[in-house]
């Protein structure tokens, strides 16, 4: 199969779903002949021309509450927050107006809104354009939430993402953006609370999002050599969770870590660990741990940064303590 | 601007109903049959109806938390409204919005807001959608003087203008926001003034004259639906009843309500309407016992109605349940 980046498979989706469905515009700040700051919207004006493909001012809010109208007047907007740590000067139009409204209004109000935004830390962008928000929006009824870490998924779940009549957040880390992998080239899709297991194994569940997959990944290569078999096990979406796979995973391996980027205090896995004790409490061999950054804003120094951002390192540990 | 004698009776009419409506909801929230926060509309009936008088049901609006006078005008069933207010399961939200969040999407209405300042976005994306669609639909984003000092004001009306959109932010300046003055918060006297900022047309009106509402809203949407752009109308009106049910107004005079009430919008038009000889003492009898039997029949409706199953809280968060 051939390959492509996790950019060009959400460019990919964008199109391909923009020419099956006239509905469906890109509004944001430099999506236009730009191309969206990371490159996901490149060549999207050239086709779909700037009705379609709108560049706005630096606007937050209006970004997002005139997605709220345009959805709720029968478009499908697909919208773009330049760097997730920007959420805070928009937040009202996300989580009062888009999330709440279908319930406010007793079921009425449809609203097919995706926001694509990128979350993140490793590139030396500092404390306002590294952070990982996605437990805030996991904690808001009415949102989904999609957590892709792979350009196959990214794809699915983008395409799902547009397709589906709730307002979807989904988060791309930015430093996936250049990573390769098989993607093929008609639409498809990937239901939403569905988990993949990326890495079979039998005796330690390591539950990991986007970036923090792959450091999972490598961190079960690292434990295999030491005769110790990870499961990685990756949500893909955070609402709706697949709590079943998770926890069929850990019934098997009795033991279960959780790693994410963003910090741990009133993070995803606390969430995830909670959901485990609760439905499996009896399974488990050792107190499950977390991985994830310390209680602190995101450093800018590359030193520090890396110190902050969960390394291969700490889930091998946090794995052989579990298993200990 | 000639008005015919139908659209002059429609608006009479309806802005009693709204008065009628609204008296009816402060003596039922007075009994505690009202649950929550109500935002009563007495005394600026005239913006809501002098605008919406030139609204087709397909047009859009947003509405703020003092909404219930948006609703009526854009064609609300005062039975589903009455029952949203008691929280019943037949109410328009059946339940789950309550005063500030009774919405219509059959008839454009995008939602009351619990938020000052949630509107001008969501309308300015409405208007967006049917730029996009081609039609001549408008919107209208109701707000107040209050919000108009927010910042989602700001990006709503700048973004409608700067892509031309057919929408129409009507600022209802009651002259506070809760106790706030709009003299102490903001420097200029005229809302309006601020339109200058987005290039965009800005109108002062008398807020309690709803012939002057419906002009300036006339020449508004019909730019609007000419493609012509956005406009901002500022409606200089008064509320008679505290920010909500149970305000102790402290903030304001008696010899300050009292001067606002000898304008009164429907008095003023009422007596106008005779004089014109559109309206007689027998009509308007007639016309107010009519709409007091259906204000006690949307009563009699929601007291009647079921209220919500406990189980019904977990319906409606999604399209399909998560």
């Amino acid at each position: 199969m051939r390959t492509l980046t996790f950019a060009q498979a959400l460019n990919e989706a964008l199109k391909q779903e923009m020419r099956r469905d006239p509905m469906i515009y890109v509004a944001g700040e430099d999506v236009g002949v730009y191309g969206g700051i990371f490159g996901v919207t490149a060549g999207l004006p050239q086709e779909f021309g700037e009705d379609r493909v709108r560049d706005t001012p630096i606007t937050e809010s209006a970004i997002i509450g005139s997605a709220v109208g345009a959805a709720a007047a029968g478009l499908r907007p697909v919208v773009e927050l330049m760097f997730i740590d920007f959420i805070g000067v928009a937040l009202d139009q996300l989580y009062n107006q888009a999330a709440k409204m279908k319930y406010m209004f007793g079921g009425k109000a449809r609203l097919p809104i995706v926001l694509r935004t990128t979350c993140g830390a490793g590139m030396c962008a500092a404390a306002q354009h590294s952070q990982s928000l996605e437990a805030w929006m996991m904690h808001v009824p009415g949102l989904k939430v999609a957590v892709p870490s792979t350009p196959y998924d990214a794809k699915g779940l983008l395409i799902t993402a547009i397709r589906d009549d709730n307002p979807v957040v989904f988060i791309e880390h930015k430093l996936l953006y250049g990573l390769e992998g098989e993607v093929p080239e008609e639409p498809y899709t990937i239901p939403f609370g569905q988990a993949d297991v990326k890495r079979e194994g039998t005796d330690v569940t390591v539950v990991a999002t986007m970036a923090m997959v792959h450091k999972a990944l490598a961190a079960a290569e690292e434990l295999a050599k030491e005769g110790i078999s990870v499961e990685v096990v990756d949500p893909r979406t955070l609402t709706p969770l697949d709590v079943e796979t998770i926890v069929n995973s850990v019934k098997k391996t009795r033991r279960l870590v959780v790693v994410h980027e963003a910090v741990k205090q009133g993070g995803v896995g606390g969430e995830i660990v909670a959901s485990v004790v609760e439905e499996a409490f009896d399974y488990l061999d050792a107190p499950p741990k977390r991985v994830a950054a310390p209680f602190t804003p995101v450093p800018f120094s590359p030193v520090l940064e890396q110190a902050f951002i969960p390394s291969v390192e700490k889930i091998v540990a946090a794995a052989k303590e579990v298993v200990a | 601007m000639s008005i015919d004698t139908e659209k002059l009776l429609w608006m009479y009419t309806n802005m009693l109903k709204i008065r009628r409506f609204e008296e009816k909801v402060a003596e039922l929230f007075a009994a505690g049959k009202i649950p929550g926060f109500v935002h009563l509309y007495v005394g600026e009936e005239a913006v809501a109806t002098g605008v919406c008088a030139h609204l087709r049901k397909d047009d859009y609006i947003t509405s703020t938390h003092r909404g219930h006078g948006h609703l009526i005008s854009k064609g609300g069933d005062l039975k589903l409204m009455m029952a949203e207010l008691f929280g019943k399961r037949t109410g328009y939200c059946k339940g789950k919005g309550g005063s500030m969040h009774i919405a219509d999407m059959d008839l454009g209405i995008l939602g009351a807001n619990g938020i000052v300042g949630g509107g001008p976005p969501i309308a300015t994306g409405a208007a967006l959608a049917v730029r996009y669609k081609g039609t001549d639909q408008v919107a209208v984003c109701f707000l107040g003087d209050g919000a108009s000092n927010q910042g989602t004001f700001h990006e709503g009306v700048n973004l409608a203008s700067i892509w031309k959109l057919p929408v129409i932010f009507v600022v209802e300046n009651n002259m506070y926001g809760i106790s706030f003055p709009q003299t102490r918060s903001m420097r200029v006297q005229d809302i309006a003034d601020r339109a200058a900022a987005y290039g965009i047309p800005g109108f002062v009106v008398d807020g309690n004259d709803v012939i002057a509402v419906y002009e300036a809203a006339g020449e508004a949407i019909q730019r609007a639906r000419a493609g012509e752009g956005p406009a901002l109308i500022e409606c200089k009106t008064y509320r008679y009843r505290g920010h909500f049910e149970g305000d102790p107004m402290v903030y304001r005079t008696r010899e300050e309500e009292e001067m606002w009430k000898a304008k009164d919008p429907i008095s003023r038009f009422e007596a106008k309407l005779m004089e014109m000889g559109v309206l007689n003492e027998a009509q308007a009898r007639e016309i107010n016992e009519r709409i007091l039997a259906q204000v006690e029949e949307a009563v009699r409706f929601a007291e009647e109605s079921p209220w919500p199953a406990p189980e019904e809280v977990l319906e409606d968060v999604y399209t399909v349940a998560v």
